[in-house]
């Protein structure tokens, strides 16, 4: 039972950070319609950040949260305004190669700059925190994360749905041309939301750098996984990725308990149910 | 474009993402030397993906042997080539077995090599070796190390290090030694879900079988997992006297560091090499990789009694700002063998290669090895393992014996709190 309860719990530690990973590509595919596909290497420029501020600062990733936070806004933002906001007009086709090529294009400046050595922070501040429970074990680096990933999930919905700018963003992501007639400029909203979505992937990337290690590849597996869960809650839904991303955890984890080899797979094979049974997710409306 | 449309675009991406990306590099060119000229031979190596920094390691190793046989360093004690000069041709697997196939084919048919180094990982190992014997070109591998390799029966397939049989066995002659003090009666085996792992896993629980010890579970995971609880969780409830582990780097310090987490410290880790001798596996983790122990081909303590071994090591670390690994040695091992077998053949057929690669003899190499000498299947049936520890970041030697650098710590510290 401890077992099962410590799988459980881990979990949906894991999951946490899956859904905040998630949340900014839902939420740049809501309002405009774009599939970034280099997300998962917006994570590994975080992670990068993160680990060179220790490396050369002593700045522990706690401390580098807002600077990786802020550091992946202005590259969302940049990669905003240089490729998207010109594709956006675009044929379908470039659309999809842009973020494609923008992810080839990432991993592989990350090689030349960063060399594909494998690099960790040995010992962060919440690394020998550990909080136990009847047997049941949160790890301090684990359970910062998840507790900041809760937090900036739940501060990028309040944006959402509190805020003038949020319901701005609703708006463009309605119907920009009737947002633009109300006075709302798409244009700096999608730059927003772009710097939104860097930010809360920024924060994801700081987080992940108290227990993991980066290399140039660690995109690939997180962004699949992030794929996963803004399909699996639903396009465009916070709330939707926010809850997928903390099932696909659990399932991880808990099936692992059985089957180690098989426990991402499974979260694999529930997303091909979910697909087949309600295609637009859970929460997915179109 | 409508959001219905982005999901048959999402799968084909998710497809491609699962196949790697990246690209090869091109490789140097030399003036030619005497009769032969320009000698062209293929080296595969994982140089984009997650096991680039391996492969960057153990290119550094084969690259450092070509330099030596083609006279650079006339201070090393490795005679230089006298039919030719050699020319490398390297190229990447990505950690793709497929890819590695094919860029053998590349690398026969278009780049025209003579004979391929590689490729580190079994895996690919296991491709690139079937395609070169289809092409009838020999392949000379220095670190995969999955027994099957040389069990397919191939003509043109050698291996130089020692296969995991030859480790297993090592290992358990090790702790026939010690079983007094620390007996293994309940052993567990996490390893990654590919040929090295698998075969690994397999190799050992035939040996523990014969020696006495049980192997109570056998975990395996998905190579770059995105987490290790479930791993973690299984080894610690099958509580077991020590954890026998094949891993890349990352999904090393991974497990490590989640097993901190959890509050649970394997009494003893033995582990098969990869990740747990990359360097990086150190700088990542710190104190907590300490009390690691490893089976290895090679370590820097030889150097000591071998003076050839000493000057490489030292020109390694020199050139390449690291210290040189036992991957490293090890391909630079394969690849001066496969430089003195053309010497020996004084000729770029393959067929002839592959003769004087049968018949190569070799009692001095920079390994702790009696000498080189294939079998019927290409293994060298003179290679050894020896077995470390890592005290304060430093892997030293615990067998064999004699030789021994260092005192043995098990069971292992608490991870917490180093």
């Amino acid at each position: 039972m401890t077992e099962l309860s410590q799988a459980a719990i881990s979990g949906l530690l894991l999951g946490s950070i899956y859904a905040l990973v998630a949340v900014g590509l839902t939420l740049i595919f809501g309002v405009m319609d774009i599939v970034n596909f280099a997300h998962g290497d917006f994570l590994m420029a975080a992670m990068y950040i993160t680990f060179f501020l220790w490396l050369y600062g002593r700045l522990d990733p706690l401390v580098s949260i807002p600077l990786a936070a802020a550091g992946i806004a202005i590259l969302g933002v940049v990669v905003y305004a240089v490729l998207i906001r010109r594709v956006l007009k675009g044929p379908v086709l470039s659309q999809i190669i842009v973020t494609f090529g923008l992810l080839v294009f990432m991993r592989g400046m990350a090689q030349v700059l960063f060399t594909a050595n494998t690099r960790g922070i040995p010992d962060p501040l919440v690394g020998p925190v550990r909080l136990v429970f009847g047997g049941v074990v949160a790890g301090g680096a684990q359970l910062t994360a998840a507790v900041g990933a809760i937090l900036c999930t739940a501060l990028v919905y309040l944006l959402l749905t509190r805020t003038e700018l949020g319901s701005a963003i609703n708006a463009v992501a309605e119907d920009a041309d009737a947002a633009r007639l109300m006075g709302i400029d798409p244009n700096r909203i999608h730059m927003l939301t772009w710097a939104v979505a860097g930010a809360s992937v920024g924060v994801a990337g700081a987080l992940l750098m108290n227990f993991f290690p980066v290399t140039p590849e660690i995109g690939a597996g997180f962004g699949l996984v992030a794929f996963v869960v803004v399909s699996m809650g639903g396009f465009g839904s916070l709330q939707g990725a926010f809850l997928a991303g903390l099932a696909m955890g659990v399932i991880q984890d808990v099936v692992g308990l059985f089957q180690p080899a098989y426990g991402f797979a499974a979260i694999f094979a529930l997303y091909l149910l979910i697909v087949m049974v309600r295609p637009q997710g859970f929460f997915g409306t179109r | 474009m409508t959001k219905r449309m982005w999901l048959p675009i999402l799968a084909a991406f998710t497809l491609t993402m699962a196949c790697g990306g990246g690209s090869g590099d091109a490789g140097t060119s030399q003036p030619s030397g005497s009769n032969l000229g320009e000698i062209k031979i293929g080296v595969l190596e994982p140089l984009s993906g997650p096991n680039a920094s391996q492969g960057k390691d153990v290119l550094n190793g084969v690259e450092l042997a070509r330099d030596v046989l083609n006279g650079k360093y006339p201070e090393v004690n490795i005679p230089k080539l006298t039919v030719g000069k050699i020319t490398l041709v390297s190229s990447d697997t990505q950690s793709n077995p497929q890819i590695a196939a094919s860029e053998v084919d590349r690398l026969v048919r278009t780049e025209k090599v003579v004979a391929i180094v590689g490729t580190y990982q079994s895996a690919t190992t296991l491709t690139a070796s079937e395609r070169a014997e289809r092409l009838g070109i020999p392949t000379v591998c220095g670190s995969s190390s999955s027994t099957a390799l040389t069990e397919r029966g191939l003509k043109w397939f050698f291996r130089v290090g020692p296969s995991d049989k030859t480790f297993a066995e090592t290992y358990f002659d090790w702790l026939k030694s010690i079983q007094a003090q620390h007996p293994v009666k309940r052993a567990v085996i996490l390893h990654t879900n590919d040929q090295f792992g698998n075969d690994g896993a397999k190799i050992i629980t035939e040996v523990a079988g014969k020696n006495g010890t049980t192997i109570v579970d056998d975990i395996s995971f998905q190579g770059n997992a995105t987490d290790f609880t479930s791993q973690v969780q299984k080894v610690r409830s099958a509580n077991p006297d020590a954890v026998f582990t094949l891993a890349f780097t990352n999904d090393a310090i991974l497990f490590v560091k989640t097993a901190a987490q959890l509050g649970y410290t394997p009494p003893a880790i033995l582990a098969f090499g990869a990740g747990w001798i990359d360097p990086k596996f150190i700088t990542a983790l710190g104190p907590m990789a300490n009390y690691s122990i490893t089976r290895a081909s090679w370590a820097s303590q030889f150097g000591d009694k071998n003076p050839t071994a000493k000057a490489v090591a030292a020109l390694y670390e020199k050139n390449y700002n690291q210290p040189m690994t036992e991957n490293s040695a090890r391909e630079f091992t394969a690849m001066i063998t496969t430089g003195e077998a053309i010497q020996q053949a004084g000729s770029t057929d393959p067929e002839k290669i592959r003769t004087a690669l049968r018949n190569y003899k070799q009692t001095k190499t920079i390994m702790p090895w009696k000498g080189i000498k294939f079998d019927a299947n290409g293994q060298n049936e003179q290679s050894a393992g020896v077995i470390e520890q890592m005290v304060n970041g430093r892997y030293e030697l615990l067998w064999p014996a004699e030789a021994a650098t260092t005192k043995l710590t098990w069971p292992a510290p608490p991870l917490t709190g180093r």
